[in-house]
């Protein structure tokens, strides 16, 4: 390996890289295209995933959404169309009998008028429990979430988005403290949170209570619906199917009335998108590839003519001394030197554009593309298999060059 | 120095043989300034590249410098070239897009010589051949003349036992033919052996013998009395 550390070795390679300026530049363009080719779109996918990831992020991604709908069967003396209604009780029998479940969490939603001394509004009010921080991630900018203290003495206390507080108080104004009249109750402002997922269903703009929502609307234990997860190595897919199996059973539903129980599967779209993204990798990664190889065949079938150009050059070097293994040699390192330096030329281009990327489709909270980057080990990887292929495509014209006798190389005109 | 037995050397063409050497039996001894002349397909060429062991012969011994030269490897061929000939061509054979310098250096980097060492040395040589102001030229700045210089100045740098010349004036013009000859003389008398490949009978008749081939075997091997070149610069 001490050859690659000397000045001659170099000398040589630069010469006969300059000497055809043009034709090692049309060279270096396949190798350059395919790795740029490989750092563009690997980190494109993986700015796509991470914004999938944000617009996910503050959800627990193995739920499953469950409501009541009504009955497509009849059964036991109930007529079909029966409306079914989701009860608190059964918020306990799921999460003891259905294996796997972590937490369920029941809903209740409204939509009511909301008023702050002369200015008022229409929002969302829905009746939680504290655990709802914990599959749907609350950023707090002031005060605090529900707590179990709340529920248990049905305070009348009030979470609100920060758009609604936008819409009901004054700039720099602390709402924590303050009252704000809703279904002709006074409720406490505790904390206010950062409006996120816009893109996931309806914003909840303002939390109460669950027990306090169930009192002033006369809910009695009725739910809305209920978000239920999994355990992370359990199915969500089969927690839905026991679940709503299971419901069907405590409210005499016909085992296989499929109308009964409507549902959202989160986890189960969540695998679907995350499915598109490996794929989406995977094809990213043949293309880059494929590119590449391309492009390195390209450096191998240039070197190739070039060999042949140089078949007297090589003749006459051979007469004055040279073996074999050193021109092999000299025209493997070549080769490696073309690959390798046109890689990194296409990687740095490739950190270019993902940087042209970041600026145009990556600023603000709805980017498409979040941090649009390829890690290092990927870049060392990329490297890696390019000295590997330089290498290997060298060794065809290395060993073209020698196959020919010195002498017949010398007469070659 | 040099010893031939029963050398022969045919190349295959198509289904047939064709027999270029016939058998040659030749030794040159130390100091020697040998012609070897002949008319195209007289095995002349044949003969120069199996001494220069760029080609192998078929049947026959082949002893240089007390060494015999048989089955030889192409890295063992490599380094008996570097070490025992220098190589003068025709059509000179530089390396175009390396200068002077780096030319008479190239046999000294096969020899595995430190970069300081080399240019010291080829330096030197061509400083010899009175072309050290052209060091940084490239071939193409050069005429013909000085081509050949450098040439045998990249054949001299590796201090070989032979100088083998194939036809070295054969691109000139008389006038620096005769040049070319001079200093192949003044190298033969500083004691060089010189093996010159010709078919101009003034060129043959500079050398201190003439070998003639004819059909693949010597019809002639007469020693001469040396016409000496005049330098016409």
């Amino acid at each position: 390996m001490k050859f690659l550390f000397e000045r001659d070795t170099w000398q040589e390679v630069y010469d006969s890289v300059s000497k055809n300026k043009v034709r090692t530049v049309i060279t270096m363009i396949g190798v350059w295209w395919g790795i740029l080719l490989l750092i563009a779109l690997l980190g494109a996918a993986r700015g796509m995933e991470n914004s999938f990831n944000r617009l996910f992020g503050d959800f627990a991604t193995n739920s499953v959404f469950i409501w009541g709908q009504s009955t497509s069967m009849p059964f036991k003396g109930f007529q079909e169309g029966k409306r079914v209604r989701l009860k608190l009780t059964h918020a306990n029998k799921i999460k003891d009998n259905v294996e796997g479940v972590e937490l369920v969490v029941p809903r209740n939603r409204n939509q009511g008028l909301v008023v702050r001394n002369f200015l008022s509004g229409n929002f969302g009010i829905s009746g939680d429990y504290p655990m709802l921080d914990k599959i749907q991630k609350k950023k707090m900018i002031r005060g605090r979430f529900i707590n179990q203290n709340d529920i248990d003495f049905n305070k009348k206390v009030a979470v609100i988005s920060e758009e609604i507080y936008k819409q009901l108080f004054e700039k720099d104004e602390n709402p924590i403290g303050t009252y704000i009249q809703m279904n002709s109750s006074n409720f406490k402002v505790i904390g206010v949170f950062q409006n996120g997922d816009r893109n996931m269903g309806p914003t909840d703009d303002i939390h109460i209570p669950f027990t306090t929502f169930q009192q002033i609307y006369n809910q009695g234990d009725r739910i809305g619906w209920m978000v239920i997860t999994g355990k992370p190595e359990y199915n969500i897919k089969q927690i839905e199917e026991d679940t709503k199996l299971l419901l069907r059973n405590l409210n005499q539903i016909h085992p296989r009335d499929k109308r009964a129980f409507g549902s959202f599967n989160l986890g189960k779209e969540f695998k679907k998108i995350t499915g598109f993204l490996k794929g989406m990798q995977f094809l990213t990664w043949f293309v880059g590839i494929a590119t590449l190889i391309a492009g390195v065949f390209a450096i191998g079938n240039i070197l190739l003519i070039t060999v042949k150009e140089r078949t007297k050059e090589i003749g006459v070097r051979r007469a004055l001394g040279a073996t074999p293994f050193e021109i092999k040699r000299q025209i493997v390192v070549e080769a490696v030197f073309l690959t390798l330096v046109s890689g990194l030329l296409g990687i740095i281009t490739g950190g270019w554009i993902l940087i042209a990327i970041d600026r145009v489709w990556g600023q603000g909270d709805d980017a498409t593309l979040v941090n649009a980057s390829v890690s290092i080990s990927v870049v060392f990887v990329a490297l890696i298999i390019l000295v590997i292929l330089g290498t290997l495509i060298g060794l065809i014209p290395a060993f073209k060059a020698t196959s020919v006798k010195p002498i017949e190389a010398l007469r070659e005109e | 120095m040099l010893k031939i037995q029963k050398l022969h050397k045919s190349y295959p063409i198509g289904d047939s043989k064709l027999h270029v050497l016939k058998g040659i039996d030749l030794s040159v001894d130390r100091g020697e300034m040998v012609a070897i002349m002949g008319s195209s397909g007289s095995g002349k060429s044949t003969l120069l590249n199996i001494i220069g062991m760029l080609d192998e012969a078929d049947q026959g011994d082949y002893i240089l410098d007390e060494v015999p030269i048989k089955n030889l490897t192409e890295k063992k061929a490599a380094v008996y070239r570097n070490k025992f000939l220098g190589f003068i061509f025709q059509s000179f054979n530089l390396i175009n897009y390396k200068n002077a310098l780096e030319n008479v250096s190239l046999p000294l980097y096969y020899q595995g010589l430190k970069r300081k060492k080399r240019i010291e040395k080829a330096k030197f040589h061509l400083e010899k051949v009175g072309l050290l102001d052209w060091a940084s030229h490239l071939p193409s700045e050069l005429s013909g003349g000085q081509k050949q210089r450098v040439a045998i100045a990249r054949a001299l740098a590796s201090e070989p036992k032979l100088l083998l010349a194939d036809e070295p004036t054969g691109a000139l013009d008389s006038t620096t033919s005769h040049d070319i000859m001079a200093f192949l003389q003044h190298l033969n008398d500083e004691g060089k052996t010189i093996l010159i490949v010709t078919h101009e009978e003034d060129i043959a008749a500079m050398c201190k013998r003439i070998v003639r081939l004819k059909d693949g075997i010597i019809m002639e091997d007469n020693f001469v009395n040396q016409v000496r070149a005049t330098a016409h610069v």
